[in-house]
């Protein structure tokens, strides 16, 4: 009889529920408001259970990762053409990259049905009222919203960066939550949107570094961080360098955010010495050299062009190098003449798609690759499955070009 | 324990130790499990409550766990150790019903067992 009482107060005790819902969105959860908002809404309680949020706040900016069709695949495909029919987004939503750039497709060997469902998908993130910026670098190439805005950042370098950088606050979401996020204009209020105090601190121990190494940093980072990290050691950081760090640290773990300085003085701390770093090396670098470069993961932004542009003067490539930036950037950069300058080096532009997930590099073709991109890195050699090569693009210009 | 999906189900229990990684390790079409590595290797979740301990992997495997919803393969319901935002988006979007539960309980079940799953209920998880 003890037995059975404990079991229903423990019951009892478990059905605690932590999320708060207004009348309006207990009715759009109910189905009230019809089926997608009825989804969006499942998503979102579902995402603010799993991280014991009280409620849900207002975000102004959403942006959205599962653009590629080499991700998210048939059944990602007709989900967008489906939901796209009724549903519009409620607030500024932004694009990830998707498997190719439309400009120049046709020099690359994509099949048809791919370039086919990869037009789909455009069009229906078009027809909800989507932004189609096509870029994993939304922090670059859009205005910055004051200071504290909650904004919803699915690509991982993105939220890093913003929650880092630009004194702006997300989480590391997921696909669909911020997809959910863009159609409802509300997110879970928990983990990263609240104050955060990182239980560790990473001292940056290694001298000398340049982007690889803060990509390296990163990815170590993501490693040993849980929601956010403390860093301390760093000097000043190029724009390059900071992206690097981001997107080093948004592919190897769930962290999303970098606090500079050495933190509280109970936090433990941990050294990112020559050792975690070719830890780190061993891991991702696997060939000595690569049968072609890319630049590029994240995209570059007009200021890496303009330093890339510099750096090429007078040499050319001696082997494929791939480019890769938002459309608004190559535009930028056509004005100012940088284009000409880096296709005269022997670079292949390409806007709207990235090293990160690209379908333009196939393992039939090409055995290794070389770059400077740590999260780069990573998804070539686990998801397209070729070898890589690791090399700072200083490097890369001294050993690649003539 | 955590509600993250609502619903209400029955059937039989089909229990994994190791993680399940949807994208890649579960077949789009069939709902076969295809990671000759994974302990339900050609075993299928279709129409099962699946208790594992969490997703991993890449959050495009939400998508998969969609896939099979449409493909009618999906498990009816899945119990959970760990909330992880794959599974838990996944599982909202196809309204595939979710739960947290404590190791205890997690330990407690087993393949074979038939349940009545009913997240409004006072005991959510009871055994027929």
């Amino acid at each position: 009889m003890y037995g059975i009482l404990r079991t229903s107060i423990i019951s009892v005790i478990v059905k605690l529920v932590l999320l708060e819902l207004t009348r309006e969105e207990e009715s759009a959860l109910k189905g009230e408001q019809g089926e997608i908002m009825q989804m969006a809404y499942r998503i979102l309680v579902a995402t603010g259970e799993a991280t014991e949020a009280e409620k849900l706040i207002p975000i102004d900016w959403a942006h959205l990762s599962g653009v590629n069709y080499n991700t998210i695949g048939d059944a990602g495909e007709e989900f967008l053409s489906s939901i796209s029919k009724n549903t519009r987004v409620k607030v500024k939503t932004t694009l990830n990259p998707m498997g190719f750039d439309i400009d120049n497709v046709s020099n690359y060997n994509l099949d048809d049905n791919f370039i086919s469902k990869q037009l789909s998908i455009k069009n229906s993130y078009e027809t909800m009222g989507v932004t189609p910026s096509f870029s994993c670098i939304p922090y670059e190439i859009f205005d910055i919203p004051k200071k504290g805005t909650q904004v919803a950042f699915a690509e991982s370098n993105a939220a890093i960066h913003a929650n880092s950088y630009d004194n702006l606050k997300t989480n590391k979401e997921s696909a669909f939550s911020a997809l959910a996020s863009a159609i409802t204009g509300k997110s879970p209020y928990s983990s990263l949107r609240k104050e955060d105090s990182p239980n560790l601190t990473i001292r940056m121990k290694v001298k000398n570094p340049n982007e690889l190494t803060y990509g390296m940093l990163g990815f170590f980072a993501g490693k040993v961080g849980d929601t956010s990290v403390n860093i301390s050691g760093l000097g000043e950081m190029d724009k390059r360098q900071c992206k690097a760090m981001c997107g080093g640290m948004g592919t190897s773990g769930t962290c999303a955010k970098f606090l500079f300085g050495d933190g509280n003085s109970d936090c433990e701390k941990i050294d990112f010495d020559e050792k975690e770093m070719q830890n780190v090396h061993d891991e991702l670098n696997t060939a000595e050299k690569g049968d072609l470069i890319t630049l590029g993961s994240p995209q570059l932004g007009l200021e890496e062009i303009s330093d890339l542009v510099g750096k090429l003067k007078g040499r050319s490539f001696k082997k494929r190098c791939m480019v890769f930036l938002p459309r608004i950037v190559k535009e930028q950069a056509r004005k100012i003449g940088y284009t000409n300058e880096l296709e005269r080096a022997g670079c292949e532009i390409l806007s709207d798609c990235c090293t990160c997930l690209t379908p333009l590099i196939c393992k039939d073709d090409v055995d290794a690759v070389t770059t400077n991109s740590i999260k780069g890195a990573f998804y070539l050699k686990n998801s397209n499955g070729v070898n890589v090569n690791l090399k700072s693009l200083s490097q890369i210009v001294e050993d690649e070009t003539r | 324990m955590k509600i993250l999906v609502q619903g209400k189900t029955e059937g039989i229990i089909l229990k994994s130790q190791n993680p399940i990684n949807f994208l890649g390790t579960v077949d789009k079409k069939t709902g076969i499990i295809s990671d000759k590595n994974h302990e339900l290797f050609d075993k299928s979740i279709k129409n099962s409550i699946l208790v594992f301990p969490s997703g991993v992997g890449s959050s495009v495997g939400a998508y998969t766990i969609y896939s099979i919803k449409s493909n009618n393969t999906a498990p009816l319901a899945m119990i959970c150790e760990k909330a992880d935002l794959t599974v838990a988006t996944g599982c909202a979007l196809a309204n595939i019903p979710l739960v947290i539960i404590d190791n205890e309980k997690f330990s407690s079940l087993k393949t074979g067992q038939k349940i009545l799953l009913d997240t409004k209920s006072h005991n959510p998880i009871m055994l027929l």
